[in-house]
C-alpha cells in the first residue's frame, strides 16, 4: 500500500471514530439523567467532534496535496459526502446509546482504548498526526478516568444498576475486540512509522478494563466472538440511519454553504 | 414617633440598592415570588434546549455542529445556576423539577413552538435569544443577591449567542435562493412569538406592582418589548429581509417603531397548553427524568457505601 | 386581573394560567447533595465562590465544576465542599461583627500622612 493513501485512511478511521461517537453522544443533550451530567456528556461529545475535525481537516489536506484543482476536499466534504462502506469506524462507536449505563460503558472500552492509542501515538514519525494526539490525549485522559468511575458507581451501586451495567457488556463486549484487530492500511501504518500497532495495545487494555471491572463488581467475559468489519467499511446496520442524519441538509442542498 | 416595621427596613434596603440575601430576612411573598420567577426562568432554559437539540444531529456542517452543541450545553448550564439560585430559597431541585412536570410550574412558551428548518436555529439565536438578553440585562440588577449573580454569569455567556444566531442567518441571507426563503420563512415564523415573549401589555397591569416594587423586575414588559422591536427593524437591514408586520413604521413623535397587534388569543392558548408542542417537550423532559431515576439512584448508593466503608475503615 | 398582573418572562402565574396540572408526583428523595464550587482563576489569586452544583461524591463534584464552571478556561484550581458544611454568619449580628472595625482607621495604610518624596509605600 502506498505511504500517501495508508495515510489518509488510518487519518479517516480515527476521524470517522470520533465524529460517529461525538454523533451518538450528543443525541443525550438535553435527555441526561440529570443536569450536570448532559453538561458533562455533551463535553465529551464537544471534545470529540473536535477530534475528528482535527483528523478531517490533515485528511483533506492531504487529499488536497499534489491535486491541481486547489482546496476541493474539505472536512466537510469528507464528513457529509462519504457513504456508509467508505466510513471507517469501529463498530463500537456506532452502537446505540441505550440507556446511561450502555452509553457509559461504551465510552470506557473506547476512550481506554482511545487513551493507549494516543499516547502510543506520541511516537509517530509524522508530527500532525503527533499534534492531533496529544491535544486529544488530555481529553482523552479526562474521559477514560470519568468513564471509569461511572462504570464502578453502576456496577456496585444498586441491584438494578449492576443488572443494566451486565446487559451493557452483554451488548457491547463483542464489539470491543475490533479495536485491536488491524485493517490493512493499519498494519501499514504501524510498518511505515506513523501508526501505532493496534493488537499491541490490547494487554495493557486489557489490565485497565480487569481493573475497572473488578472494583465495579462486574465480570469478565470470557470466549466472546468479536464482530468486525468497520474499518473496513462493513458496519451494522446502525450506520445507515446515523449518516441519514448527519448528511441530511448537505445531501438535501448540495453546494450550500452554511 | 412611627413605628418602623421589618417590611418597612426591608423596603428601604430595596430602595437603597442593597441586595437582599439568603439569610435576610425577606417578606413570604418575596421569597415566594422569587423562587416561582427563577425556577421558571430555570424551566425556560432546560425546556429551550429540547428545539434546538432537535438539530444538533442533523446541523449542515461541523463547525455548525460544534457551536450547536456548546450553545445548547450553555443552555443547560444556565438552568443549572439558576436552579442553584432558587434552592438558597429553600425549595429543592427535585422539587421544582416536579412541579415542572406536574404542570404546576411554567416555562417561556417560546419554546412550545417547533423548529422546522435549520434557518430557525438562526431565528432563535437572533430572536428568541435576543428578547431574552433584554430580560437578563435587566435581571442583572435584580434585588435578590443569587438571581443577580447568577443572571451576570448567564449574561456574559449568552451575549454571543445572539451574535451567532444572527450571523448564521446572515450567512443564509447571502445564500442560495432555497437558503433566502428558509431565512425569511424563519424569520416569519419566530417574530410574532418572539414579541410574546415580554408578556402581556402594561395597560393590563396596574400601578402598584410589588414586583416593580421590590426591584424583582426592573422594567416594564412594554418598555422592553419596544427596546426590542426598535432593535430589530435596524438589524433586520443588514439581513435584507422583512419583519412580517405591514404596521412597522416609524414615529417620529415617539422616537420609536409602531407596531402591529399581537395575537393574545394564540398568547394564552400556548400558556394553557395548547402550543403546537407543550405535549412534546414536557413529555421529553419526564422522559430523560424518568430514565435517570435509576442512575440517580445508583451514584447515591455508591457513595453511601464508600463514605460507609472510609468510617469503617 | 390580578393574574395577569404578575405576569413576567420566567415569572409565569401558578394558577389559572395552565390546564395541565395533574397530581404531583411524590418526591423520591434521589437529589444528590448540593456543593459549593470555588474555583482559582489564575496562579496566585485565591478560591472564589463560583456557585454550586448537585453531585453524588466529593470526586463527581470536581468534575462536574469543572465541566460546569471552567467550560470557558475559567479555572486552574477547584475546591467543593458540601454546602451544609457551611456554617455562616446571622444577619442580624452583622453589627457587632464588622462595625467595630469601623473605627479603626489607623487600621489602613492612608491613616498615615508621608511626605510625598516617600513614594510607592
Amino acid at each position: 500500500m502506498l505511504k500517501q493513501q495508508s495515510l489518509i485512511d488510518f487519518t479517516l478511521h480515527h476521524a470517522d471514530n470520533t465524529l460517529i461517537l461525538a454523533q451518538r453522544n450528543a443525541e443525550w443533550c438535553g435527555h441526561g439523567p440529570i443536569l450536570e451530567q448532559d453538561i458533562a456528556i455533551t463535553n465529551i461529545s464537544l471534545d470529540l467532534l473536535g477530534q475528528a475535525r482535527n483528523f478531517y481537516q490533515y485528511a483533506a489536506q492531504l487529499l488536497n496535496e499534489g491535486e491541481t484543482g486547489g482546496d476541493t476536499v474539505t472536512e466537510d466534504t469528507l464528513a457529509y459526502h462519504r457513504t456508509e462502506r467508505e466510513f471507517k469506524n469501529c463498530l463500537l462507536v456506532e452502537q446505540p446509546n441505550g440507556d446511561w449505563g450502555q452509553t457509559i460503558l461504551r465510552q470506557f472500552l473506547f476512550s481506554t482504548y482511545q487513551y493507549l492509542l494516543y499516547t502510543a501515538l506520541q511516537k509517530s514519525n509524522d508530527e500532525q498526526l503527533v499534534a492531533i494526539a496529544a491535544k486529544g490525549l488530555k481529553e482523552t485522559t479526562y474521559h477514560r478516568r470519568w468513564s471509569s468511575e461511572w462504570v464502578i458507581r453502576l456496577g456496585d451501586g444498586t441491584e438494578e444498576s449492576r443488572e443494566r451495567m451486565l446487559h451493557a457488556i452483554e451488548e457491547l463486549w463483542m464489539y470491543s475486540g475490533e479495536l485491536f484487530m488491524p485493517a490493512e492500511y493499519e498494519i501499514s501504518a504501524a510498518e511505515k512509522g506513523f501508526g501505532v500497532d493496534v493488537s499491541s495495545l490490547k494487554n495493557e487494555w486489557m489490565q485497565k478494563v480487569n481493573a475497572v471491572f473488578e472494583e465495579a463488581t462486574l465480570p469478565v467475559p470470557e470466549k466472546t466472538f468479536f464482530q468486525k468489519g468497520g474499518k473496513e467499511g462493513k458496519h451494522t446496520e446502525h450506520l445507515g440511519y446515523i449518516l441519514t442524519e448527519l448528511q441530511y441538509m448537505q445531501k438535501t442542498y448540495p453546494g450550500a454553504e452554511w | 414617633m412611627p413605628s418602623i416595621t421589618t417590611e418597612d427596613l426591608f423596603q428601604q434596603k430595596i430602595d437603597s440598592e442593597i441586595k437582599i440575601e439568603p439569610k435576610d430576612w425577606m417578606p413570604e411573598a418575596y421569597r415566594k415570588t422569587n423562587v416561582r420567577q427563577i425556577s421558571q426562568h430555570a424551566h425556560s432554559e432546560i425546556v429551550g434546549m429540547l428545539p434546538e437539540g432537535n438539530w444538533i444531529s442533523r446541523a449542515p456542517s461541523l463547525k455548525r455542529k460544534a457551536i450547536l452543541l456548546a450553545k445548547v450545553q450553555d443552555e443547560a448550564g444556565h438552568g443549572l445556576y439558576l436552579y442553584c439560585a432558587a434552592e438558597t430559597l429553600g425549595m429543592s431541585r427535585e422539587e421544582m423539577i416536579n412541579d415542572l412536570h406536574s404542570g404546576k410550574a411554567k416555562y417561556s412558551s417560546i419554546f412550545n413552538y417547533p423548529t422546522l428548518t435549520w434557518a430557525d436555529m438562526g431565528a432563535i439565536g437572533w430572536l428568541v435569544d435576543g428578547a431574552a438578553i433584554l430580560n437578563q440585562v435587566m435581571l442583572c440588577r435584580t434585588s435578590y443577591g443569587p438571581y443577580a449573580r447568577a443572571m451576570v454569569r448567564i449574561c456574559k455567556e449568552e451575549s454571543f449567542h445572539q451574535r451567532q444566531g444572527f450571523e448564521s442567518l446572515l450567512i443564509l441571507s447571502r445564500g442560495t435562493p432555497e437558503q433566502k426563503a428558509m431565512c425569511q420563512d424563519a424569520i416569519n415564523r419566530w417574530w410574532w412569538p418572539s414579541l410574546m415573549m415580554f408578556g402581556p401589555k402594561d395597560s393590563e397591569s396596574t400601578n402598584s406592582d410589588q414586583s416593580m416594587k421590590w426591584k424583582i423586575k426592573r422594567k416594564t414588559n412594554d418598555e422592553l418589548r419596544q427596546n426590542f422591536v426598535d432593535m430589530c427593524v435596524e438589524q433586520i437591514k443588514i439581513l435584507g429581509m422583512k419583519l412580517p408586520d405591514p404596521s412597522l413604521k416609524w414615529n417620529e413623535k415617539t422616537g420609536h417603531y409602531d407596531f402591529g397587534e399581537i395575537d393574545w388569543n394564540e398568547f394564552w392558548n400556548v400558556v394553557k397548553g395548547n402550543g403546537p408542542c407543550n405535549k412534546q417537550r414536557l413529555d421529553a423532559r419526564k422522559k430523560a427524568w424518568n430514565e435517570g431515576e435509576w442512575v440517580r439512584k445508583a451514584a447515591a448508593a455508591y457513595a453511601e457505601k464508600k463514605t460507609g466503608k472510609q468510617k469503617a475503615a | 386581573m390580578n393574574f395577569i398582573r404578575k405576569y413576567y418572562y420566567g415569572d409565569i402565574p401558578e394558577d389559572k394560567a395552565g390546564e395541565m396540572s395533574e397530581a404531583s408526583k411524590e418526591l423520591t428523595k434521589t437529589d444528590w447533595p448540593l456543593w459549593e464550587i470555588f474555583i482559582r482563576s489564575k496562579q496566585g489569586l485565591d478560591h472564589k465562590h463560583a456557585g454550586s452544583l448537585h453531585a453524588a461524591d466529593a470526586q463527581m463534584a470536581i468534575e462536574n465544576a469543572r465541566d460546569v464552571y471552567t467550560r470557558r478556561m475559567e479555572g486552574v484550581s477547584i475546591w467543593v465542599v458540601e454546602s451544609r458544611y457551611i456554617h455562616a454568619s446571622n444577619p442580624e449580628e452583622a453589627g457587632s461583627l464588622y462595625e467595630p472595625a469601623n473605627d479603626k482607621v489607623y487600621r489602613h495604610p492612608t491613616f498615615y500622612d508621608l511626605p510625598d518624596e516617600v513614594n510607592h509605600m
